[in-house]
């Protein structure tokens, strides 16, 4: 158990956007369960209400999610110094077994509730509710996942035990692991460098092919995805090396630092950015022929493409600069 | 993309208007607000700029410390285990420190009073902290007199007055010849407070520290990094506990502003009504009062962490120090060195506008869905 | 053209007290005439307007709104006629505020804030920029003459500069249908008679007006085209006074 303010409020913002989850998922199962359109009956415009509190409560919590992200990186990093061994953000999630499952979760969370939202909106373009139960079945998927990552964040703090001086001895010897050094496994340059600029070229091409022609969606929404783990596998195995300009270095929390110009969060927000928008194209695809959306989702579809074109280009530039003017060489 | 910014600027410009045109309400809102933000910024501030200041007076502090526990409880150390840890490899030096406490009866003060290793240091001179140059109304050429265990005075003369930027250690400090020491205290001669240890190579501090646990089994070495470990948690401990006592305060402040944001008064009721009948729909009304909690919020949020600045910073934080510092009498008055980064602001955001919001959610969609038909009946 | 087909509006529907405000009306109002809603109080003539108004939506029937497809964000090229009971609230709402304003009988202006702001108030959520609906709302404030007033609070107006405020509100977002629900029931027969003559001039410009009154000064008027006649939330009687 740590009582650390950071903690206090990540643990807290967990209880609140769990809450938030519970409410929306019940009024998810109400909606689903008691939805007619046709009807004009009292008990229907109360549903219709109750739309706007889910997708409101729902927009919150994707910015509580977003920042809770990074609140919860900058804490790990924070508390590193209370764990022998502990270099920085990395080495703390490694303290127990619940800290890169919670991260791993905040992410997925942080993505679905960009998906749910964006199927939202175009849900609220079409005059019939189109998609209304595609986006509560949704809804109560992303729920326990909600509720999953407070559980996982609860037992990640409470599992936290500073080494600190005990009334009988130093710390040193109060247990008997001690090293937490949370080095992440390290993957070949040469082969991730591959993979991240084809990833990067078949995705980009797939996306201006889908933005001018409107074929190939699915293509592109995939690419997006794969793409999105090759670059924060990429991170892991060079990128990070080429900013810290250090051939063992590699963390990918440390890139939020101040040391590294913040350039981690240029990089975070383009690669979730385009996710979440590029996950989007294809959540859509299904529905770009659904009578009153037809003329709504390929636009939405358009926006979306190039904003995750846009965000992803941004990444891969970023990534190439660095690498033409890092003071590092990776010669393979 | 032009129309969705022109409609949230003219909601916004809305929303302006009717936050001044129901001041009272508002004011008391944003006074509560403005409040709990600024008692937990001051705590956070405070609690990061002692642990700033704590890691600050560790730089002097010895790698390594080697105490001697009898019964569990800490003990005089012999001189005869300095000699022996010298031995031990990669140790360039042990050093015997001599300090203790002295109870000043006359106005409650604790100093602590430590024997030079200046052996240049001449008896029956003092250099003292200024914590106690204050308390005790002395200055440089001065008799300080101290009442040894035998009821003896001993007259000291102040030869040096610590500068006050080094306050929150030397701030009760009074620092003597060890002869002096000895005759204080009845200190036995041969005997040590603890041992600082010097070690060639830092990497080395465990191995050693391990070599002397091993060697003297009632001796517990404790290193620098240990110790400056040891006050982060402990600082950050009682940060949380304050934090969780303030909570009770925070929690009522989020049953004040649902109460607030629930308790529409009839004439708010009517007016959004009106708008809805007009042409407003439920989301611009949730735009509406989406604005307003930001508005509230982010003066509440400026306000109180500026507010909270010159407290901590400029004011030494009266309302927090004595729960945090344990230091009673001789309270250092030094100025905290302002320490204020976009990670404690992130902290304070979540823990107060995001509790505060999640509490206005559910009022607001209420006030945000009132029928628009309902205004035909008024 | 606005048609009507069993219209039915219940409340509380399921418990004891059930109650239906509107029973089975179906109905046919022309384009650019003055057509009054008459009969005794509770016999469901505002019910019947808020729903023609889009501002509820009824238990069961359908309304047709034929030749306002321009005002309709959503609909196709060539479609003329929206249904409107089926639509989300926030369809419905795009095309309130496109194609109806409204007069009410307390006039619901917002207290605090000036003439002006109010008269502008409908165009805020709309995206359109602030000068030139601000442009707007002024000649419409010159043309009903009270330009005089544009800074002043409302709380501090006349009965009769309110009721011109009031429509002026209502033709912000230059409707093509003009609603009034009871609108002379706080006016001198004066100011009535000076609400018709604004009325004729709005059907002049090629305005549909319904009206809700029990007075008749505005019923019985020569410039009201058609008279629907109300009661226990049934036509009864609905003629063309041409
Ligand atoms: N929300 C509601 N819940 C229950 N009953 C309602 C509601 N709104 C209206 N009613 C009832 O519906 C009936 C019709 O009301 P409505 O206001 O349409 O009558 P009206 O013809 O406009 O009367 P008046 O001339 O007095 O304005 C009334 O008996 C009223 O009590
Ligand atoms: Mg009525």
């Amino acid at each position: 158990m740590i009582l650390q303010p950071a903690a206090l409020a990540l643990q807290l913002i967990a209880l609140l956007v769990s809450l938030m989850g519970i409410f929306a998922g019940y009024y998810g199962i109400k909606i689903l369960g008691h939805w007619d359109p046709a009807s004009g009956s009292e008990g229907q415009l109360e549903l219709e209400r109750r739309t706007y509190l889910v997708s409101t409560i729902m927009s919150y919590i994707l910015s509580f999610e977003l920042m809770s992200l990074f609140l919860f990186i900058y804490t790990a990093d924070d508390l590193h110094s209370l764990f022998t061994g502990a270099m920085c953000a990395a080495g703390t999630l490694a303290v127990n077994s619940f800290g890169y499952p919670t991260l791993i979760l905040k992410i997925l969370n942080f993505l679905l509730a960009g998906v749910w939202l964006i199927v939202n909106h175009a849900d609220n373009r079409g005059y019939d509710y189109p998609l209304i139960r595609v986006k509560y079945r949704l809804l109560n998927l992303v729920v326990p996942l909600l509720l999953l990552e407070s559980g996982l964040l609860f037992a990640y703090f409470a599992g936290l035990k500073p080494d600190i001086i005990t009334s009988c001895c130093g710390s040193l010897f109060s247990h008997e692991s001690g090293s937490f050094s949370g080095d992440l496994a390290s993957l070949p340059h040469l082969a991730m460098q591959i993979a991240f600029f084809s990833g990067m070229a078949i995705t980009l091409a797939s996306g201006l092919f889908f933005y001018l022609r409107g074929r190939t969606g699915y293509l592109f929404s995939i690419a997006v995805t794969v793409t999105f783990l090759i670059a924060i596998a990429s991170i892991l195995s060079f990128i990070s090396l080429y900013f810290y300009e250090l051939p063992t270095h590699h963390c990918p929390f440390c890139l939020l630092q101040k040391e590294y110009g913040y350039i981690g969060y240029l990089l975070y927000a383009t690669l979730f950015g385009g996710a979440v928008t590029g996950i989007g194209v294809g959540v859509l695809m299904p529905f770009r022929k659904v009578g009153s959306l037809s003329s709504i989702v390929p636009a939405i579809q358009r926006r979306l493409t190039l904003v995750a074109f846009v965000c992803y280009l941004m990444f891969t530039l970023v990534t190439i600069w660095k690498m033409i003017f890092s003071g590092l060489k990776l010669v393979p | 993309m032009k129309r969705a910014v022109e409609r949230h600027l003219n909601i916004l410009e809305f929303t302006l208007a009717s936050l001044l045109r129901r001041k009272v309400k508002n004011l008391s809102l944003l006074t509560m607000y403005l409040l709990v933000i600024f008692m937990l910024a001051s705590l956070v501030f405070f609690v990061t700029a002692l642990k700033r200041e704590a890691a600050m007076i560790l730089n002097d502090a010895p790698d390594m410390v080697v105490q001697r526990l009898v019964a569990g409880r800490q003990d005089l150390v012999p001189a005869e285990y300095a000699a022996e840890i010298t031995r031990i490899r990669g140790v360039t030096a042990v050093r015997p420190r001599l300090w203790g406490y002295y109870y000043d009866a006359l106005n409650g003060a604790n100093y602590t009073v430590m024997a030079s290793d200046d052996p240049n240091t001449t008896s029956d001179k003092a250099a003292i902290g200024a914590g106690v140059a204050k308390v005790r109304n002395l200055a440089v050429g001065d008799l300080l007199p101290l009442i040894s265990y035998d009821k003896a005075p001993l007259m000291l003369e102040i030869g040096t007055i610590f500068p006050s930027a080094s306050d929150l250690i030397a701030a009760d400090m009074i620092v003597i010849s060890p002869r002096d020491f000895h005759q204080l205290f009845n200190f036995p001669s041969g005997q040590a407070t603890d041992l600082a240890v010097s070690v060639r190579n830092a990497k080395e501090l465990p191995t050693v520290a391990a070599k002397i646990a091993v060697q003297f089994p009632d001796s517990r070495p404790i290193l620098k990094s240990e110790i400056l470990r040891t006050y982060q948690s402990v600082f950050d401990w009682r940060g949380g506990m304050a934090l969780l006592i303030l909570a009770s305060s925070l929690l009522s402040f989020i049953i004040f502003a649902w109460d607030k944001a629930t308790g529409l008064s009839a004439e708010e009721r009517k007016e959004i009504g009106i708008l809805k009948s007009i042409g407003w729909e439920t989301s611009d009304v949730l735009l509406l009062k989406f604005w307003e909690g930001i508005v509230i919020s982010l003066t509440a949020f400026l306000l109180g962490v500026v507010l909270a600045y010159g407290h901590v910073f400029f004011l030494s934080a009266p309302l927090f120090a004595q729960v945090l510092k344990g230091w009673s009498v001789i309270y250092p008055n030094f100025k905290l060195v302002p320490v204020v980064n976009a990670y404690q602001l992130a902290v304070l955001f979540f823990l107060t506008v995001v509790p505060y919001t999640t509490a206005t959610i559910i009022p607001c969609w209420r006030a945000a869905t009132i029928d628009p038909d309902a205004a035909m009946r008024y | 053209m606005i048609e009507l087909s069993g219209i039915t509006k219940s409340f509380n529907s399921g418990k004891a007290n059930q109650f239906t405000a509107v029973d089975n009306v179906t109905l046919v109002i022309n384009p650019k005439q003055i057509t009054v809603f008459k009969g005794p109080s509770g016999s469901g003539k505002t019910s019947l307007l808020t729903m023609i108004g889009c501002m509820a939506r009824p238990t069961s029937g359908r309304i047709f709104l034929r030749g306002v497809a321009a005002a309709v964000p959503f609909q196709q090229d060539g479609v003329e006629v929206v249904e409107i009971t089926s639509l989300p609230e926030r369809f419905l709402n795009d095309i309130r505020r496109s194609t109806f304003g409204f007069i009410f009988q307390q006039f619901n202006l917002v207290k605090g804030i000036t003439v002006l702001e109010n008269v502008m108030l409908p165009a805020y959520p709309t995206g359109e920029g602030r000068a030139d609906f601000r442009a707007r709302a002024l000649k419409l404030l010159e043309q009903f003459d009270i330009v005089r007033l544009a800074g002043q609070r409302v709380e501090l107006l006349s009965g009769g500069e309110l009721q011109r405020v009031a429509i002026a509100r209502a033709l912000i977002n230059n409707p093509s249908i003009i609603i009034a629900d009871e609108p002379t029931a706080h006016l001198d027969s004066k100011l009535s008679q000076e609400f018709m003559t604004i009325v004729g001039c709005l059907k002049g410009e090629g305005k549909s007006v319904l009206i809700a009154s029990h007075d008749p000064i505005v019923f019985d008027s020569l410039l009201v085209d058609s008279q629907v006649e109300m009661r226990d939330g049934a036509v009864v009687n609905s003629r063309s006074c041409r």
